[in-house]
């Protein structure tokens, strides 16, 4: 082995190079690295968020869609309610109705029946008088028999 | 073989063995070894350079991705076993790691791929050729960078724990009786010590090694083919085996260097 001034040629390029690598090679190229795992680890973690994010939506989601249906369902509930009690007083108002009606008609034909009943007295009465001048021959004073008359009126 | 009858095995492979060099004794320099190692710094600093400047934190590139899997995995590394803050650690461990592959990978190139390129282009004797290209395949360079990291345990080792608290754990330890202080300098010296020398002879070690037996193979005539194939295929294991132990152990020797007891 013969040492010689090769060694100290090796030794200046080693402390150039190495000075090179240490302030132009290495700091770009671990920085770039670090950045981009950086960077993929902050993608990782906001994946993740996201997946819990979608898992807690859904949750949600569904927790909604139950709320929703039972909702729905009591609104049906209410709405038969509601349409039976409409029917029911609508049943009851029409029978009221019907009641009120005839009890008009009753009224009226009550009252037709005494008005008539009042005319056909009325007219028996003119025919008994007439009948009763036609048997007297005679005219009778109207006047002065009117107390008679009023008298069988009343008792017709 | 590639240079003609004339060459001895023995020949053949001292040849590939040496460097080219140029100076003498202590001051020569092997251009081969150290224009590789600097071309091969070069091409990782420009090809993660030219990333970093246009890395973006979005959806990256295929280039991008590459480099980012490379630094990912050294920075795991650090993370996992350096636990201080330290803005040098990463980067010094990263530039370790992509540049001792590299060298090491130039294992791979055929040994008498370049030396006949040359002969090719430039015309040149290949007896005057000499090429060995695989850089930390010379103990220059690996010493080298293992002397930068032993440099970095004793700045931090100072830096964290103070000159005396330095002392104190090079002496103090594993003894603790006062007498024996001497005894445990000596032991942690050794320690200490160990730690750059293993680095670099370990490195340098299994690549050569590994350079030396392509260059046995390469001296076998015809049955090479097979051989290189299988050894080249054991050394998809060595290469990237060895540059992430270097790696591995400057991370654990700073990591120490760093600890208070």
């Amino acid at each position: 082995m013969d040492i010689n001034m090769t060694l100290v040629g090796q030794l200046i390029a080693f402390v150039v190079f190495v000075i090179f690598c240490m302030k132009y090679v290495w700091p770009p190229i671990i920085g770039a690295i670090e950045e981009r795992q950086a960077t993929i680890a902050d993608g990782l973690a906001a994946s993740d968020r996201a997946a819990k994010d979608l898992e807690l939506a859904q949750e949600k989601a569904t927790a909604q869609l139950k709320e929703a249906k039972v909702q729905a369902a009591s609104i049906v509930d209410a709405a038969k309610k509601h349409e039976a009690k409409i029917v029911e007083e609508t049943a009851g108002k029409a029978q009221a109705e019907k009641e009120r009606i005839l009890a008009t008609g009753h009224a009226e034909i009550e009252t037709e029946r005494n008005r008539a009943r009042e005319e056909l007295r009325k007219e028996v009465a003119i025919l008994a008088v007439a009948g009763a001048e036609k048997i007297l021959e005679r005219s009778i004073d109207g006047a002065a028999h009117s107390d008679i008359l009023d008298k069988l009126v009343a008792e017709l | 073989m590639s240079s003609g009858a004339v060459l001895t095995s023995q020949e053949y492979i001292t040849h590939h063995l040496s460097n080219l060099k140029v100076g003498e004794g202590f001051w020569a320099v092997h251009l081969d070894s150290l224009g590789w190692s600097v071309f091969l710094g070069l091409v990782f600093l420009t090809i993660f350079r030219s990333v970093a400047k246009k890395a973006t934190s979005g959806v990256p590139g295929k280039l991008q991705c590459a480099v980012e899997m490379v630094v990912g995995f050294v920075d795991d590394s650090v993370k996992s076993t350096f636990h201080g803050k330290n803005a040098l650690i990463a980067p010094l461990s990263l530039t370790i790691f992509v540049w001792i592959l590299l060298m090491n990978s130039m294992d791979w190139v055929p040994v008498d791929l370049l030396p006949h390129l040359i002969h090719w282009v430039t015309g040149m004797p290949l007896g005057d050729i000499y090429m060995k290209p695989v850089p930390t395949a010379d103990p220059n360079i690996t010493f080298g960078l293992a002397l930068g990291v032993f440099i970095l345990i004793i700045y931090y080792s100072i830096k964290v724990k103070g000159v005396g608290g330095f002392m104190k754990e090079l002496t103090t330890q594993p003894f603790g009786h006062w007498s024996l202080y001497p005894v445990n300098f000596i032991l942690e010296t050794v320690t200490m010590l160990a730690r750059p020398l293993s680095l670099a002879l370990r490195l340098f070690g299994n690549l050569y090694a590994g350079e030396l037996i392509f260059l046995l193979i390469a001296t076998i005539g015809v049955f090479q083919l097979p051989v290189h194939f299988l050894w080249a295929a054991f050394h998809l294991l060595v290469i990237p085996l060895q540059a992430f132990i270097f790696m591995m152990l400057t991370i654990v020797y700073l990591s120490l260097a760093h600890e208070d007891h």
